[in-house]
């Protein structure tokens, strides 16, 4: 416990010295407020469009949640089987919470295998051409969150 | 720290099948384990494993004299399958004189350009995959056993650390994959532990064979994260971590891949 604490520290203080984004690339996480681990407000204000979230998740190269998640899409062959099956995530978790774990779900399990979607600042020798970006755009996650929020029956 | 392990339980409240991914860490497992009938059996036979095209041009290297030393690396090394059994599951080792660790293909170079005067080989280069796994395949059978005790140790825990630290704009460490969820299905892969026991490898995806550092740059690309140069310090201290985390496991060269 000590330990990941000390650790946690030291990360903090490299990423903290290391990680400088360039000139006039924003640090995306001083624009939304999280509240006891939530995201309660929308990311652009603009409604999330389900279909669109349907197909970022699927997206190898933009949300790849399949790469991870079994999910109610049958006409995909490979759903990887690391984490929660996300059927049925609307039934557990509010959209302010489901909000938080795309945004950066190190906030809820520091050591957890899955990609913070809405980050630029703080990653370790990342590709130049991903430099000072998110993997998601701001609406790309309210969209994702609003194709999640249709998942009600188990 | 609190909220990490309450959620952690929630999970497998859950049902979920996290637990089936967690290997306990002394629990050895070569990527054969993992591997498909089909390609277990193409590795287990000599003349359908497409390894083998590079352990014979190896072997026709061997006594090939090349440089202004007019010597072949037969000339001092004999016959290699006495000479070089035994040598390969020991590798990288430290060298003094170089005050760093050293793997096989640096070896095979500072023979070259040292004993031969011949010019260094590229890394990735046919003779360079051809030798390193003809080499290394005289030690198949033995088991992988490292030695990082006194000066290696410090490459050691340099090769550790490297494994267990975030990178990439994905943010995961080697040990995300392959030790929290070796056994664990990423949309069409099974996650091996991403032991190295089998290089170089014939891997089906490339069509031929590959060394160890390949498979490194790409592990590291795949998270969006910047490679390291074909041996790089970083990338032989962290072979050393990953051969001394397969101890035990046998010498599979060439093993074949997906
Ligand atoms: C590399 C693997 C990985 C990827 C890719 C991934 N996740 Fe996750 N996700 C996890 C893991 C593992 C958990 C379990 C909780 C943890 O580790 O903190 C999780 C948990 C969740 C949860 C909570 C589910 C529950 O029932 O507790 C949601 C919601 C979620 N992910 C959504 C997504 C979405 C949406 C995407 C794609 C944009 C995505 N995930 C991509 C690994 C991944
Ligand atoms: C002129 C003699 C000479 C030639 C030619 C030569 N080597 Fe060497 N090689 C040596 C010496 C000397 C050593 C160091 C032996 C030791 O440390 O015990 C060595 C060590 C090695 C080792 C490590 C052995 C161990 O036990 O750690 C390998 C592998 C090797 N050579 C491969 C090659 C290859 C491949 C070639 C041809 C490209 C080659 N050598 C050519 C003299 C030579
Ligand atoms: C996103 C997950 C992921 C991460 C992170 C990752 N790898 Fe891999 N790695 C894979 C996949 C998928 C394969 C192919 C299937 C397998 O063997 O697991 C693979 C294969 C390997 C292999 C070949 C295993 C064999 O039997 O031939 C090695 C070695 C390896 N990885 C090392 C590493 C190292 C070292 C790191 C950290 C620098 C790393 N990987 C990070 C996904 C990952």
């Amino acid at each position: 416990m000590n330990r990941g604490r000390i650790l946690g520290l030291a990360t903090a203080l490299v990423f903290a010295s290391g990680a400088a984004l360039a000139d006039g690339v924003k640090d995306v996480s001083t624009t939304y407020k999280v509240v006891d681990d939530t995201i309660p407000q929308s990311l652009t204000g603009k409604p999330g469009d389900p279909v669109k979230g349907r197909k970022i998740a699927i997206n190898r190269k933009k949300g790849n949640c399949l790469a991870c998640h079994q999910m109610p899409i049958p006409e995909q062959p490979f759903h990887g089987e690391i984490s929660p099956d996300l059927s049925g995530v609307a039934e557990r978790y509010t959209a302010a919470e489901i909000r938080m774990r795309i945004v950066d779900p190190k906030v809820l399990n520091e050591d957890t295998i899955m990609p913070s979607f809405y980050r630029n600042n703080g990653f370790h020798r990342v590709l130049k051409k991903f430099q000072g970006k998110t993997m998601l755009s701001a609406q790309e996650v309210e969209d994702v969150l609003a194709y999640l929020m249709t998942l009600k029956d188990e | 720290m609190k909220k990490a392990r309450l959620i952690g339980a929630a999970i497998v409240g859950f049902g979920m099948t996290l637990t089936a991914a967690a290997y306990a860490e002394d629990e050895v497992r070569s990527g054969y384990y993992w591997a498909t009938e089909e390609t277990k059996a193409m590795q287990d036979d000599d003349f359908a494993n497409p390894g083998f095209i590079w352990v014979e041009s190896g072997s026709e290297h061997w006594t090939k004299v090349e440089g202004d030393a007019g010597k072949a690396c037969q000339s001092c090394h004999e016959n290699a399958e006495k000479s070089m059994v035994g040598v390969a599951n020991k590798y990288p080792k430290y060298r003094e004189d170089m005050g760093k660790l050293q793997n096989v293909e640096q070896r095979i170079n500072e023979c070259r350009t040292k004993f031969m005067k011949a010019k260094a080989f590229k890394w990735e280069s046919e003779p360079m995959l051809a030798l390193t796994t003809y080499v290394r395949h005289q030690s198949k059978g033995l088991p992988v056993e490292v030695d990082i005790d006194g000066p290696a140790r410090k490459f050691y825990e340099a090769g550790k650390a490297f494994y267990n630290e975030r990178r990439g704009q994905l943010d995961m460490a080697c040990k995300h994959c392959h030790q929290d969820n070796a056994g664990g299905i990423l949309r069409a892969n099974v996650l091996t532990q991403g032991q190295s026991n089998g290089f170089p490898t014939y891997r089906l995806k490339w069509n031929k064979i590959g060394s160890l550092h390949r498979r490194f740059r790409g592990c590291n690309k795949q998270v969006r994260s910047k490679p390291f140069a074909y041996g790089a310090d970083e990338y032989v201290n962290l072979e050393l971590f990953l051969n001394h985390r397969g101890t035990g496991l046998k010498i599979e060269t060439p093993a074949v891949r997906n």
